[in-house]
């Protein structure tokens, strides 16, 4: 987990030793970081379930029958038992499948949702908080679009952009990338003014420099955090997107359409729509812990705060 | 107190300005020409350029722009393609039901989240504090849509309790929406009962730290004179911050929850314009929500200030 070296890396600012001490500072702080995290249960807990979740989706071709479009029309409506563990549906395919094969696309999804934020909220938080000429403008769009009740926004974008994966993936981006910025900028906002900060100012480095050396490793860890939250949204409002029938083709089913799906057989067929939704849930349940163990470990301030 | 409401209502006036391009904006997302996919695969030339003239998309953008503020200044929010009725009046017909059930959700949210999060504070690192918060994070994990299906399973379709969907009017037949609007009320509650209730414990954790519930208790007052009196009210501030979080929450699920159990409501009608590509409505639809969650905003910061003085006197704004 290298992503975290920075995250608590107040050696940054302080250390003046030789760039040797300076990497085993901050390997011995990786390592208290991971060991204070997997001694948090939440986090384990978390860890372990999306583990899995994430392990399922990888092994889907060898999953259940392999292929979630292959049809079996004489095993229709199997209710879950050995052969067929999560059942199978209105056409007789496996609903292991299915669920595999959506929790890939749903995860792929949440992933780059998570991408763009970690890449346009950053840069566009880092601009706010840096350049206080920038600050007002941004963040004044920033609050027009968090104006918009979250997922209602991102229906509306989608509903604007036609269905397809990738117009998930923006619309979804476009809702959480202000939020992402304004954690981001906050903190840089409280960094900027620290004395290294100052120092590094007075030495003559350039704006370039303090930003991406100085600032922004001194303020990932609120981000970090965040981050954890936009994958769980991001899943959350795909599984809208996709029931509302916004989001991928039919032929490439994430778990919202799959419920979609379900939902006309839920009287014969009860599987057809729990079992994609207790995949969505079980996942963000672990992504929701992973976080709160993430809150607790990099961010003691808002621990207290948030008890 | 009114000097600080004017404020905060003349602050928003440039958010507002720029929510209205926004969702005016929505429109020019649209790849290739919003007419003909809203027209649909089966429109003629003619008919689309009928939908083109209603929308004025014929018009150079800075007329469109112009007499769309123009529109508005006048109430005006267009008409929908598809019931071929103003926006205005759609989303005004629909509005009853959608408050009903909202209303009735944060009813439940309001009880159940404060319960769950002063029980599990007061009861600081037992048993009840884990099953407490751990009910809160599954209402924070579970999609609000797949729970109301799961509800209609249980209540509806095996028990037969509850029905399945559809609304009644509560000024008609009071126990018949009782009996409508439960389910969906209560799937749109899940999460924001997860929500309140971890932040009310941390807030009721919070206070009960501080000297004067140590006071309370040390001048011989009962434990739920303390907690009711010196704790709740103390509590109340952090709690209200987080109302205007519940009711943008409320209006994002009550699309899909509203599609799920068909509720005539606002959601509804906002999801099958949509899915129908009625972007008139869409547009309007957007612009009113987002406006109304503005002027509550305003009303929860108000609340605030009350609960909180220095709020009005340091200007905490």
């Amino acid at each position: 987990m290298p992503g975290l070296t920075r995250g608590c890396g107040w050696v940054e600012g302080t250390e003046v030793a030789q760039p040797a001490a300076k990497r085993v500072v901050r390997r011995s702080l990786a390592w208290g970081t991971l060991a204070r995290l997997l001694r948090h249960r939440a986090f384990v807990i978390g860890a372990v379930l999306l583990g899995f979740m994430v392990l399922l989706a990888l092994l889907a071709p060898w999953l259940g029958s392999g292929d979630p479009n292959k049809l079996a029309v004489r095993m229709r409506f199997q209710p879950p038992s050995m052969d067929h563990l999560l059942g199978t549906d209105n056409l007789g395919r496996s609903m292991l499948s299915r669920v595999v094969y959506g929790g890939q696309l749903s995860l792929m999804i949440g992933l780059w949702v998570v991408l763009l934020n970690a890449v346009f909220g950053v840069l566009l938080g880092a601009l706010a908080g840096y350049f206080s000429r920038l600050d007002g403008p941004l963040m004044r769009f920033a609050d027009a679009l968090m104006a918009f009740p979250s997922v209602l926004l991102a229906i509306g974008i989608a509903a604007a952009l036609g269905p397809s994966v990738s117009t998930v993936v923006i619309a979804l981006a476009v809702v959480y990338i202000p939020r992402t910025a304004r954690i981001l900028r906050a903190s840089v906002l409280v960094v900027r003014e620290l004395d290294y900060v100052h120092s590094a100012r007075v030495a003559g480095a350039s704006h370039w420099h303090i930003l991406f050396r100085h600032i922004l490793p001194n303020s990932m860890s609120p981000l970090i955090v965040q981050l954890s939250f936009v994958f769980a949204y991001a899943i959350l409002s795909e599984a809208v997107l996709g029931f509302l029938g916004l989001g991928a083709p039919p032929t490439q089913p994430s778990w919202g359409i799959l419920i979609a799906e379900g939902r006309g057989y839920i009287r014969e067929a009860w599987w057809l729509t729990f079992m994609p939704g207790a995949a969505i849930a079980l996942t963000v349940l672990g992504v929701n812990l992973l976080g709160d163990g993430l809150r607790d470990v990099l961010d003691p301030r808002l621990k207290i705060e948030q008890g | 107190m009114m000097a600080y409401f004017i404020k905060r209502l003349l602050q928003c006036i440039p958010l507002l300005l720029l929510v209205s391009l926004l969702s005016f904006g929505l429109i020019k997302l649209v790849p290739g020409d919003p007419a003909v996919v809203m027209g649909g695969t089966n429109a003629t030339a003619a008919e689309i350029e009928v939908i083109r003239k209603n929308l004025g998309l014929d018009r150079p953008l800075h007329i469109q722009i112009l007499s769309f503020y123009g529109n508005l200044a006048q109430g005006d929010l267009g008409r929908s393609l598809l019931l071929g009725q103003p926006v205005k009046e759609a989303i005004i017909e629909r509005l009853p039901a959608t408050v009903s059930v909202a209303l009735y959700s944060m009813l439940l949210t309001l009880v159940f989240g404060l319960a769950i999060g002063v029980l599990a504070a007061l009861h600081h690192n037992t048993w009840i504090d884990q099953g407490a918060m751990t009910v809160a994070l599954l209402g924070v994990s579970l999609p609000n849509f797949w729970l109301g299906l799961v509800l209609i399973l249980v209540f509806s379709v095996h028990l037969g309790w509850l029905p399945t969907g559809g609304y009644v009017e509560p000024s008609t037949d009071f126990l018949g929406w009782l009996r409508s609007a439960t389910l969906p009320a209560v799937s749109l509650a899940m999460l924001q009962i997860g929500l309140l209730a971890r932040i009310t414990r941390s807030a009721m954790l919070e206070v009960l730290r501080q000297d004067y519930i140590r006071t309370a208790r040390a001048k011989g007052l009962s434990e739920l004179a303390v907690i009711g009196k010196h704790a709740l009210a103390n509590v109340a501030i952090p709690v209200v911050t987080v109302v205007g979080l519940i009711f943008s929450v409320l209006l994002s699920g009550s699309i899909i929850v509203e599609t799920v159990f068909s509720v005539p409501g606002m959601g509804a009608l906002l999801g099958n314009a949509i899915l129908r590509r009625d972007y008139p409505m869409i547009q309007g639809g957007l612009l009113f929500v987002a406006t109304a969650l503005m002027l509550l905003n305003i009303l929860v910061d108000v609340a605030y200030a009350w609960f909180d003085p220095r709020v009005r006197v340091g200007g905490g704004h």
